[in-house]
């Protein structure tokens, strides 16, 4: 479980979160959403510890964040895995090794039970023909796979994923969504998303929060996003006719 | 203006101490090194090797047409090869060279894993980054002396041939030169500069990679600022130390 509590950043003069305050509880994906340039990447990396909040806090199971000495830190981050928004691939490397690499690392395992494990993962998240390309030689989709594998390589505890599933098709996207709810329920993992897709939203948002001017704006879980009447909220996510008759349907079904 | 200066240079000595805080993996760390060492020292003793070997070359004709006194003895230009080569050509101006070179390449590397959040990466999974990145480059760049006696001999190499096969001097009057007052604090010398500049070779241009701020346009910048600054400073140090160990 992850509880943050009224954190803050600015950049220089932009104030980009405003006081967010929220928990996001273990076995549950925990969607974020909000505007193209609302803080979402921002938000996520503050709880990281890439970007340091400038007020606030931020704990991990009771651990604060800023209260833990440089070790206990690096120790608290071999629990996280982490898919950036742009991938973040060590491009000095194969699929394969960048996927092994956490394992490397941080345990002991021989480069048998690595290779073991990461051609496992390596099939839970579709990838084929990969295994020995660069970064640099497969497709963006791709890439995205490979950083979802080695965020989840390594069983972390914590998982971040900044729009796993954008620059996938319509059908990689649910079986990515699908699966990170699937090993977050398995492994009893606290799962944070950043995403723009309504799809995500319906399918796998048990519990969504909505930033918007770098407030929280809106929180519920996906059957509450249907019922809300939060203008801004609806205005967001209804945006394109498709949603706003799946609304309707649902709400009259929901009638009867 | 002066204190940002300051602050730069404050930062780059905390950066020096985080890089031998939480050491990586011995066994990641050994192929790291190996990569290193085959980048940035053996991927550099060709154009180290063709440069020597020719202005070693230069400096002996330059200095045979200047004796055109017939009072000054001719085993001076083996004289003056040597001490132009050893302490200045090779540690000095080989480590400007190097510091485009090597100096681009750590820089531009470490740039561009900044930019695309590969070192964010490193961090959230629990790596020290700075010592992932740059410890491994410091042990490589202890191989750097063997680069510049490498220089040093082709250098002198170069000038015996010039001055032999261009007529200027005999091969036994340039060996003489050779040997003429050889002062063996000299080697000494050129070689604490040598592992000098290797530091700095390994440290400035990663300082500058790691805390770049940007996109790929930056990178190259800040490539550029790197080897102004890493070149900046080895003249600055050249200066000091020759000051402190010959005068
Ligand atoms: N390192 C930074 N320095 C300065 N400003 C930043 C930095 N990172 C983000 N910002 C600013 O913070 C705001 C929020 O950016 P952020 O990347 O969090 O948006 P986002 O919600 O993730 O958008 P998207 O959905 O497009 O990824 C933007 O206005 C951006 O300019
Ligand atoms: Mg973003």
């Amino acid at each position: 479980m992850i509880e943050v509590k009224n954190i803050v950043k600015q950049f220089g003069e932009q104030t980009v979160l405003k006081g967010v305050s929220t928990r996001f509880e273990a076995g549950m994906t925990n969607l974020i959403i909000g505007q193209s340039g609302s803080g979402k990447t921002v938000f996520l990396k503050s709880l990281l510890g890439i970007h340091t909040p400038d007020s606030g806090t931020i704990s991990f199971d009771g651990r604060i964040y800023s209260e833990l000495s440089n070790d206990e830190k690096r120790a608290l981050r071999t629990e996280i895995g982490m898919v950036f928004q742009g991938s973040a691939l060590f491009d000095s490397m194969t699929v394969e090794e960048n996927i092994g690499f956490p394992l490397k690392m941080f345990t002991n395992k021989t480069p048998a039970e690595i290779k073991e494990r990461v051609d496992f993962v390596i099939d839970r998240v579709h990838l084929v023909n990969a295994h020995h390309k660069r970064p640099s030689e497969i497709s963006g989709g791709m890439q995205k796979r490979v950083a979802i594998a080695r965020a989840i390589v390594n069983n972390p505890k914590y998982l971040f994923c900044d729009e796993p599933n954008s620059g996938l098709d319509p059908k990689t996207a649910i079986v990515i969504d699908n699966l990170i709810q699937e090993i977050t329920q398995e492994y009893n993992i606290t799962t944070v998303i950043n995403t723009h897709d309504m799809n995500s939203v319906m399918e796998i948002g048990e519990k969504i929060v909505f930033l918007k001017n770098g407030l929280l704006e809106w929180e519920g879980s996906n059957k509450e996003i249907f019922k809300t009447d939060n203008a801004a909220v609806t205005d967001f996510v209804y945006s394109s006719e498709l949603f706003k008759r799946v609304r309707k349907m649902y709400l009259e079904d929901d009638v009867k | 203006m002066l204190i940002r200066y300051l602050s730069q240079i404050g930062k780059y000595f905390i950066m020096l101490k985080e890089i031998f805080n939480k050491p990586t993996k011995w066994s990641v760390m050994k192929q790291l090194i190996l990569k290193e060492v085959d980048d940035l020292i053996i991927g550099s003793l060709g154009i180290v090797a063709f440069i020597s070997f020719f202005v070693g070359g230069v400096v002996a004709i330059q200095t045979a047409l200047n004796l055109t006194n017939p009072l000054i003895p001719k085993y001076l230009i083996g004289f003056a090869t040597r001490q132009s080569v050893v302490l200045e050509f090779a540690p000095t101006f080989i480590s400007i060279i190097m510091a485009g070179k090597m100096g681009s390449f750590i820089t531009s590397s470490i740039g561009t894993m900044r930019v695309t959040e590969q070192i964010d990466a490193l961090e959230v999974m629990g790596v020290n980054s700075l010592n992932y990145l740059v410890f491994p480059k410091i042990i490589a760049l202890l191989l750097y002396p063997f680069v510049i006696g490498l220089s040093m001999f082709l250098g002198i190499f170069g000038g015996w041939m010039a001055a032999v096969y261009g007529g200027f001097t005999s091969s036994p009057e340039f060996i003489t030169g050779l040997q003429t007052e050889f002062i063996p604090f000299h080697i000494a010398y050129a070689f604490i500069k040598t592992f000098t500049f290797a530091l700095l070779l390994a440290t400035i241009p990663s300082f500058h990679g790691y805390y770049m701020k940007g996109g790929a346009l930056e990178v190259g910048q800040a490539s550029t600022v790197s080897f102004v600054w890493t070149s900046v400073v080895i003249i600055l140090m050249n200066f000091i130390l020759t000051q402190l160990l010959l005068s």
